[in-house]
Formats: C-alpha cells, structure tokens, sequence
C-alpha cells in the first residue's frame, strides 16, 4: 500500500477511535498510540526514504497535516469529555434546596420599643431632641408644674403610687418637659423635645390596664407654635406609624396643663373609617391627647407666658402597639414570652 | 349625662336627628358615649287591661287573666305577678314581643293553661333595679287610667325618646344640667335657648326668716339659702316627671324627693329636702364635724366622721353630711308636711374627700366636685319651692332664708384677634370671632383688635386668655384649622452620647441572638433585692396594689428569671433575654432613690435550635461570656477588661461566677445563676450577666485611630503546657505577653485539655503567639529566642512542663 493511503487509513481510523474514545485516559491511550514515538503515524513517515525526492515533501506535509487533525481531535476530545465529567460531578452535588437553611441567633426588639425608636427616629429628623428624666418623682414636677395642684380632681391617689407624700412613681413622662423648660436657653432657639420612657399608674392589671405602661410626650416652646403646627405634627406622627391612607381629627377634650386640649382621633385600621366593633361603629379610634401648653405650665417653669408658647403631646406605645398589632391584652408587653417577643420582626 | 331629646326641644328648635347631634357635640364640646333609646331592642309591647284575674287551678301563685290588647278578643294570660288584680292598666308584651335580654316571648302553657304573652314588669323591659319606681319593685307595673288599650307603651313611658349621654371632661360641669347642655347646643347651632319658666306663689302666711336662722361657715359654704313649703302631701310625682328622672337614670321617689332631682338636672344645682318638723332646732349650722361624730345617713349607715367633713347640723347634731348624702333623721316620709329645700354651693375639695372617703359617690356629689352656677341658685331654689307647692299641694312660705350668698363676679376676660390667629395658626375675622362669642351668649365688646369678654357664670372653667382660645376654636371647628408644621430657628435633632450608647447596646445583644424584655420594674422586696451589685436600701410604694409589685428593682437579672419561668411554664425551653432599663438604689437616709441603667441578660437551653443539618449547644459560662467579651469590646474601652473569679454573689454559683471589671473597676457579672436560686424560680440552668451600663457609658473610651496594616508577613508559634489545675489561663497569658517580648503581636488559645491522660491535678493548655513587626521581615531567629525566654518562664513561674 502506497505511504499516502496508509497514512489516510491511519487518520481515518484514528479519528473513528477518538469519537469512540469515552475517557481521558482512554483518549490519552490513543494518542499515546498514534501519535508517540513508536506509534504508526512516525513508523509509516520512517517509509519516506523511499519515495522518491520529487514526492517526498508533498507526503511530508500531509503527514503532518493528519497529525495536526489528529491532535485537534484529541484535545476537542478531551475538553468533551473534561466538561461531561464536570457536569456529572456537579449533578451528583444536587441538594434539597427546600430544605431549611441553617438558623443564626437574632434577637428582636421589644415591640414597644420598635414604636418607641420609630418615633424617636421621626422626630429627631425633625430637629427635636430626646429628653430623659427620673421615674421616681418628686409631686412638685409630676402635678405641681403641669398645673395639677394638690387639691386637683384629676391627681386622684387612686391613681398614683406613693413612696412618700412627696415622692412618687412618675405618673406620665411630663415632669421631663418641667425641667427641660427650666433648663432651656430661649435667647437660643426653641426647645423642641419628645421624653419617651416608663410610666406608673395605681392600677390592677387585666387585658386593658396595667401598672406600668410607656409614654412619649412630646413639646415644642417657641414665640410662633401654633395649634395648626400641632395638628400638621400629630398627622405626621400617624402617616409615619399607620401610613398615610389614616386621617387625624382633632375633639376638644380636657386636660390641665394644656388649653385649649384636644384629643386625636384617627381613621380606624380595622374598618378604614366605615364604622365596626374595633372602633364602636365611629369610624374613628381615639390614639393621643394634645394641646396647646397652658400659660401656668409655662410660668412655673420660668417662661414668660405672654412671649412664648407652644404645643405638648402625649401618646401611648403601649396602645399603638395593641392598635397597630392587634394585640387584645396589654399584659403581653411584660410577660415577654419569647413566642410574642419574636413576632414582631417585620419592617413599616 | 343622658340628655333626653324631648327634654332639650323645650330649650330649643333643632331639626338634627339625634345620631348627627351626638358626632357635633363630640366634635365640638365633650365625647358622647352613646346615642339610644330605652325602647332599643324591644319590640310589640303594648297597653293592656285586665278584664279578668282568676287564681290558676294548679298554682298557689299564677293567676289566669284576661287581657283587652285592643282586639276583638281578649288574650289568656298566666301572671305570677302578686300585684296583678282586675281592672288594671298594663304593659303586654304580645306574642313575638321582644323584651329586655333579647328575650321572644311565644304562645306557651304554664301548668296547663295556655298563656298568649307576658304582663311586664318595668325590669323586663330593660329597667335598671336601680331606677324602676321602689313601689313596683316586686310587680307588674300599673300604667295611667287613662292609657289605650292595645296602643304601644313606649311613649307612655318615655321610652321612644332619643338619649344622648355625653361624657363629661371635668371642666365642663356645666353640662351637667339641662340648662348648661341647652346652652352648648344653642352655641354649636348658632340658637339661644329658651329657659324654664315657673311662678312662684308666696302663699304661706310665715316668713321664713322666723322659722329658720343660721350659722353659715362662709369658707365652706359660699351660698347657703332655705325655703320652706308647707302643708304639702307625700305622693308618687305625676309621670311625666317620673319620666324625666329615669330617662337621665335617677329613680322616682315621691313628689318631694323628686323635685329636687329634677331641680337638680334641670339647673345642675343640687338641692336637698329636710323634713323640718324634725329638726331638732331651727338654727342650722353649716360647719366641719367634729372627731368622732355620728350621723347616720339616708342609707341607714352609722357614719364616724372626721373633723375635715362637712356637716349641716342644727343645734345638737348633724342632720346631713353637706352635698353628699342626707341623714336619715331629718329624712322626708309619708308624714312629712313641712319641707326646708336647701339650695347651697359647697367647697368642692370638701364634697370630693368626703364623698371618696365615704365611697357616697352620688349625682350631687359630682355636681359640687365638678361647680355649680352661682347665678342659677336661687332660680333653682324658687322653682323647686314652686313645683313642690304645686305636686303636694302646700304653700310656700314667704322669702328666702339666707345663711350666706357670696356674690361671684362674672370673669372679664380680653382677647385680641392678633392672639387668637397667632395661637391658632388661623385667619380668621373680627365677624367670624365675633359670631362665636354671641352663639355662646357671652357679652363681647370689640374695637375691630379686641374683644372684652364677660363670662356668665355658668361657664365657670373661662378665666384666661387661652380658654377663650379653646372656646373660639372648638366652635369654629378643629378640622377648618390648617395642618402647618413649626418653623423658626433650626434645632439639631440628635441622640446624646448616653442614648446613643443605650441603642447601640440593644442592637449589639439582639446581634449576639438575644430578645429584648421589658420586664416589671416593680417587684417584691425580695426579688429586688437579689443580684445586686452594691448595698441599696429598698424603694417601697406607700400603698401597692399588689403584694408582687411593691418595690422598684434593684437588679435587672430577678425580672428576666421572672420571664424565663413564664416561658418555662409554657413548654419554652430555649430562651434567650436582655434587658436594658433602670435600677433604683437607695442611701440608708435618702428618701429618692439613684437611679442608674443597667442591662443584663439570662440565658437558658441554646440560643440556636438544632436543626436536621447542624447541633445547637447548650449554653454555658462560656458562651454568657462570650456575649459579654463582644459586647465590652463594642463599647471601645480604654482600659483593660478583665474577670475574677467570686463568690461574693449569693444568688449565682459559687464556682461559675467571674466579677468583670474594666481597669480596677467592677462593673458588673457573669456566671451561672446558683441551682437553688434556679429552683426557686422553677426554672432549669440559666445563665446572666448584668452589667452597669452607666459606669461603661462613663468609663474613659478610645478615640479609634487607624492602625497600620503591616506589610510584612506574621510569625507564629504554638506551645502547648501542662500546668497544676489552679493555674488559670489569664495567669498565663498575663505571663506570655509580660516576657513575650517587642514583636509579641497576640496570644490565642487554641485548647484546654483535663482528662485521663494527664497526671492528676494537671491540665493542658495550648496556645497559638504570633509575631510581628511593622518595619522589617522578622529573623528567624530573633523569634526563637523571644520564644524561648516565654517557655522558660512558664517553666520557672508555673513549673509548666512544655509538650
Ligand atoms: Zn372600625
């Protein structure tokens, strides 16, 4: 047989075997055996000595040209079987992505707390500034300086615990604004303030009382605040905890450190306003009192009356956490059972 | 106060259907509890007359009866009423009648018989116990001679009339009367109401000023003012003024007694009836009791009273306790002929002490505590003396015994229409304010600025400038005020340090898998005093209202073992908790308490649940420190932390309690709370902390600044010793780094081994030094020989032996 139909049988069935070839190593055998030193391809060109000089370079060059295909087959070949061999690696890898990935501890704040940093968040953005005081009070700031004289109707000792005649658990965060007030440069801009923290009420404790509650209460002294100032302030704090779909309405209401006093009312989650049983068919939840600070207020706290005033608030956590969670009874808040504790994880 | 709708048309014209006027008055002056009739509910309850009572042939008490509703036929009846007798007039509920108690009543037989509806008591047709006239008490109730057969009894009985209740805030008294309620809803309304008439006849031929004389203390009673009505009888008042009084919830007496409550409702003036024949002198006193005293009130109760309660006496003895409650003595009976109205305004601090002390919390009471209008006293008193002449058929005796008559000036209050825009963030007019001072009858005078307001005295919470302001906005309506938010000088609105630090803390534990509590800081005196980190005295409540909350803690860890039990109790094994909030420690003679934030955590089972794919450990000392060691190394201290090993806590175990302390300071603990303690608790092993969240926030802290990366590679070398067991590790890291030498960057253990293969007494620790230094490549070795010094002196310090 002529060198050049050697060689071509030789490709041919090389080719025939590297398609058939179905490992690595099987294919690396057959290079071994084509293309290697003792393989058929350099013992048939060791027969060029007897072509003839004329002949000799064309058969060389198609030598070559098998072994170039040859090689390209192979390592084709290879990358094949290189690629299914991966994949069939990474298909024996498959998992159950349905099952449960792998738990990191995270705690929860405290839903009243999660209210209670909202609207601190709020209203430091709106250049307010957070105020602490005791929760052991002295009568003087608790009633006296929110113009509750001893003799007040509404300083029932029902309602307050004494520690002695003069000393008290702190029935509402308020006496904070009587020693903010007194603390407060005016010539320096006005004092704008909200004192969220906990507060104490002589009460038995059921679904809806309880002895220990939280409030924030909020303030603002300057010579310009006006009512209308109070009410745009009270619809944002229920856009920023309700959403803005909810309503405030404003009824005069009483109490004595403000007048005029008014409560706020806004739209009812439950029934958007058209009237059920969460809100006694009024369309209308009752969420904080409000007023406009009044002038005894001021004067005991040293402020002239005449050139400054302003607006205080007061609201409960404790109750925009039941209105805004559904929560039907206020003892949740302080029995921290880790499966209420950890409901409350959802953003808005 | 339950305003009667029919009541308020004689005061006004209003063309408003009650549900309307209800949401305007609680937009526009007090809530509104609710909008009703008495009839709600109920339904074909009409006039019958007994033609016919036969006793029931199988009962000693039912009687068979027959009843004239109207129809062609009478209806069989069975009553087992004992008043029922023929030729009554009474209340049918027929059958598909709808009574009180959303009770049907059907066609039935009762023994037998057959029985075609039900004869009424009041109290079956939605009748408080409190309210249905005493002398129907125990039957059917017996309407007008008059009434029409098989007609409905609602307007007979009032009960188809609207009610509206307001809820009255404590400075609106005044709407507490017909009259002040008429004037309100004449204000909202833009009308004047038209106010009760009455003439008085002086027709008696005595003068009180002979029959009465007085010794008035002024101070306690400002006005004190008698007439007296003679020759009157006792009887049931006429049913329209029945009506009157159960319809606003009071319960008719007789004529007498009847008169001043509706007086009472009508004028908000609370008047009382003496029976004067029995006073024992006709000298009345208005003075405070003296200690001791007794007087036994209209309830029959024996009352020891104090010197600070008022008592109206004659010469010997009280005859009533002032404005609260009269006393039984003095009492008006069937007999009573001769009656003294008392018409007097009381200190209202008096009445509300006396009344809270006595728990006698009554209609007048209330009326005294919350102000009476001075200018409606003697009205009150003249048409009361009238109506009572004319129910019981007496005279009135001539003139007004005055015991005091303190005058009240009309308060004068200015406004400028500057003040009232500013303060209300409107524009409004001189008209527009103008209008509401006269829908409100208030006498105003403007010069186009200001308006010089006189106040009647009904409306005796309107002293100042702002309550002018409330009146002008309330009436001009609190939904047409623009929403608008503060302007002015900028204020920063920012967290001090102090809050910063507090908010980072919570978000640093709930990181490490801790839940926030918020726990009762009102415990036991007990609780409050276990876990404390210095000597305190207790902060006890005056008077708590339950023997679990009666003093502020001390320690914030008994309020989270408190938690746990909770969770415990309910099946949950695994809980993990922090808290952060106040401790109240009191000085020996201070009466306030220091109070100092604290935050503290207890741990029990794991912080993680096992899951299919990974374990979840047990929570040990190791791991509450571990959460410690974060948190301290968060606040970027300046000085060193460090733990000792105490015993100094009796309520955590002895043996798994460190103190931590930042420099030489002790700011707090860690450990194991003691197994007893745990017991006691019902709770399992749990682990705390607590720490002094002050003393951290007011420890020195690091500036951060920047550190270098170094650029040339880290040396390290492990070392592994065995040591006596009472060797501890921070002895011999304090050690490894004292002889470590310059280049010593860090010291890590990496194993602790006690076992069976080690000598008794020994352990083996293992630790990982790395080398470092900043300007060179470090030398072999140099390390070597750093290392070398630092095994030689755990040898020598420690009798290590190196492995
Ligand atoms: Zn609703």
């Amino acid at each position: 047989m002529a060198l050049r139909e050697r060689l071509q049988e030789l490709h041919d069935r090389g080719l025939a075997d590297i398609k058939k070839g179905d490992s690595l190593d099987r294919i690396n055998e057959i290079r071994v055996q084509l293309l290697g030193k003792k393989g058929p391809i350099t013992q048939a060109l060791r027969g060029l000595r007897d072509v003839s000089a004329e002949e000799r370079p064309k058969i060389g060059s198609f030598a070559n040209q098998i072994r170039d295909e040859l090689t390209a087959a192979i390592e084709e070949r290879n990358q094949e079987l290189k690629k299914a061999a991966i994949n069939a690696k990474l298909a024996s890898e498959t998992l159950d992505v349905t099952l449960p990935g792998t738990p990191v501890a995270q705690g929860q704040p405290h839903v009243i707390q999660r209210i209670i940093d909202q609207l601190e968040d709020m209203f430091l953005g709106m250049g307010y500034q957070v105020v602490d005081g005791p929760e052991v009070e002295d009568d003087h700031h608790n009633f006296e300086m929110m113009n509750l004289p001893k003799d007040h109707p509404a300083r029932d000792m029902q309602d307050t615990f004494y520690i002695t005649p003069e000393i008290l658990m702190r029935t509402h965060t308020s006496p904070n604004q009587a020693r903010a007030m007194e603390a407060h440069d005016f010539s320096k801009g006005p004092l704008k303030m909200i004192s969220p923290g906990r507060v104490y009420r002589r009460d038995t404790d059921d679904a809806t009382h309880s002895h220990q509650f939280h409030q924030v209460e909020g303030l603002v002294i300057d010579k310009h605040v006006t009512m209308a100032d109070l009410k745009g302030t009270l619809e944002m704090v229920a856009a920023n905890l309700f959403g803005d779909e909810f309503d405030v309405r404003l009824r005069p209401s009483y109490f004595p450190f403000t007048e005029p006093s008014v409560e706020a009312d806004i739209t009812c989650f439950n029934c958007m306003g058209k009237g059920c049983a969460v809100c006694k068919n009024t369309g209308w939840i009752e969420v904080l009192g409000a007023g406009m600070v009044h002038p005894n207020v001021l004067k005991m706290a040293g402020v002239d009356s005449s050139v400054y005033g302003g607006f205080a608030f007061g609201l409960g956590p404790d109750r925009f956490a039941m209105l805004k969670y559904g929560v039907d009874d206020i003892r949740n808040f302080y029995l921290n059972d880790t499966r209420f504790l950890t409901q409350f994880y959802k953003r808005g | 106060m339950k305003v009667s709708m029919d009541w308020l048309n004689e005061y006004l014209t209003l063309d408003v259907d009650p549900q309307t006027l209800g949401e305007k008055i609680e937009r526009t002056a007090v809530e509104v509890d609710q909008v009703y009739k008495m009839s709600d509910g109920m339904s074909n309850l009409v006039v019958g007359e007994t033609l016919s009572v036969e006793p029931h042939p199988d009962s000693d008490h039912l009687h068979i009866c027959q009843v004239d509703v109207g129809e062609d036929e009478p209806l069989q009846i069975v009553c087992g009423a004992p008043n029922v007798a023929t030729g009554q007039k009474v209340i049918v509920a027929l059958p598909g009648a709808w009574i009180a108690g959303h009770h049907k009543i059907k066609k039935s037989k009762m023994r037998g018989v057959a029985s075609n509806g039900m004869l009424c008591a009041l109290q079956e047709i939605g009748f408080d116990e409190k309210i249905a006239p005493k002398a129907y008490d125990e039957g059917i109730y017996i309407l007008p001679a008059d009434s029409e057969n098989g007609s409905s009894v609602f307007p007979i009985l009032g009960m188809d009339d609207d009610i509206v209740e307001t809820d009255l805030t404590p400075n609106r008294g005044d709407m507490n009367s017909m009259n002040g309620t008429a004037w309100e809803v004449g204000a909202i309304y833009g009308k004047t109401p038209k106010m009760p008439t009455f003439s008085l006849n002086e027709d008696g031929s005595r003068k009180v000023s002979d029959l009465l004389q007085f010794s008035v203390d002024e101070t306690l009673a400002p006005t004190y003012k008698m007439r007296i009505v003679s020759g009157v009888t006792i009887q049931d008042s006429p049913l329209w003024l029945q009506k009157r009084l159960w319809e606003a919830g009071m319960r008719p007496i007789n004529n007498i007694v009847d008169v001043t409550n509706y007086i009472m409702l009508t004028y908000g003036q609370p008047l009382h009836a003496f029976d004067y024949d029995k006073l024992s002198s006709h000298h009345i006193h208005v003075r405070l009791a003296y200690e001791g005293e007794h007087l036994t009130t209209l309830d029959g109760e024996d009352r020891k009273l104090r010197d600070s309660d008022m008592v109206i006496a004659d010469d010997k003895h009280a005859i009533a306790l002032a404005g609260t409650m009269g006393g039984l003595d003095t009492e008006i009976d069937d007999n009573t002929t001769t009656i003294a109205i008392e018409s007097a305004i009381f200190d209202p601090i008096k009445i509300r002490k006396t009344a809270r002390f006595f728990n006698l919390h009554s209609e007048a009471s209330m009326r005294f505590e919350r102000g009476v209008n001075k200018d409606d006293n003697q009205n009150a008193l003249d048409h009361a003396a009238a109506l009572m002449a004319e129910l019981g058929q007496g005279q009135t005796e001539q003139g007004t015994g005055v015991g005091s008559d303190t005058p009240v000036e009309p308060a004068k209050v200015s406004v400028t229409l500057t003040r009232i825009n500013h303060v209300l963030g409107t524009q409004l007019t001189v008209g527009q304010v103008q209008t509401i001072f006269d829908h409100l009858n208030f006498p105003t005078e403007n010069d186009g600025e200001t308006f010089n307001v006189t106040v009647p005295a009904r409306r005796w919470d309107i002293h100042i400038e702002a309550d002018l302001f409330e009146e002008v906005a309330r009436l001009y309506g609190y939904d047409n005020i623009p929403s608008t938010l503060p302007y002015g000088t900028m204020t920063p609105g920012a967290l001090t340090f102090k809050q910063r630090i507090i908010r980072d803390s919570r978000r640093l534990l709930e990181g490490a898998g801790l839940n926030q509590a918020i726990s009762y800081a009102l415990t036991t005196t007990a609780k409050a005093e276990q876990f404390m980190m210095r000597d305190s005295e207790p902060t006890e409540l005056a008077f708590p209202m339950s023997t679990d909350h009666t003093t502020a803690r001390m320690n914030l860890i008994s309020g989270l073992l408190d938690d746990i039990a909770y969770n415990v109790a309910r099946k949950q094994k695994n809980v993990a908790l922090y808290e952060q909030g106040r401790v109240f420690y009191r000085e020996g003679d201070a009466i306030r308490p220091l109070e100092v934030e604290h935050i503290a955590a207890a741990v029990t089972g794991t912080l993680t649940t096992k899951t299919w794919h990974a374990e979840a450990d047990m929570i040990d000392f190791y791991g509450i420190k571990g959460i410690v060691d974060l948190f301290l190394h968060d606040m970027g201290l300046s000085e060193p932390v460090h733990y000792e090993a105490t015993q100094a806590h009796a309520q955590m175990h002895p043996g798994r309690t460190a103190d931590i302390y930042v420099g030489d300071q002790v700011v707090g603990f860690v450990g194991q709370v003691h197994p007893e303690v745990a017991s006691d608790y019902k709770i399992p092993d749990t682990y705390v902390f607590e720490l002094n969240l002050q003393a951290l926030i007011d420890a020195p802290h690091d500036q951060q600044q920047y550190e270098p990366i170094s650029k040339f590679p880290d040396v390290t070398r492990d070392i592994a010793i065995l040591v006596d067991q009472s060797v501890t590790n921070a002895d011999v890291v304090a050690l490894i780094n004292k002889r470590g030498g310059a280049h010593l960057a860090g010291v890590q253990l990496f194993d602790v081994y006690e076992g069976v293969h080690l000598p008794a007494g020994k352990k083996s620790l293992a630790y990982t030094l790395t080398y470092r230094d900043r300007q060179a490549t470090l030398v072999e070795a140099d390390v070597t020989k750093a290392f070398d010094k630092v095994t030689a002196a755990l040898e020598k310090e420690f009798d290590a032996e190196i492995r």
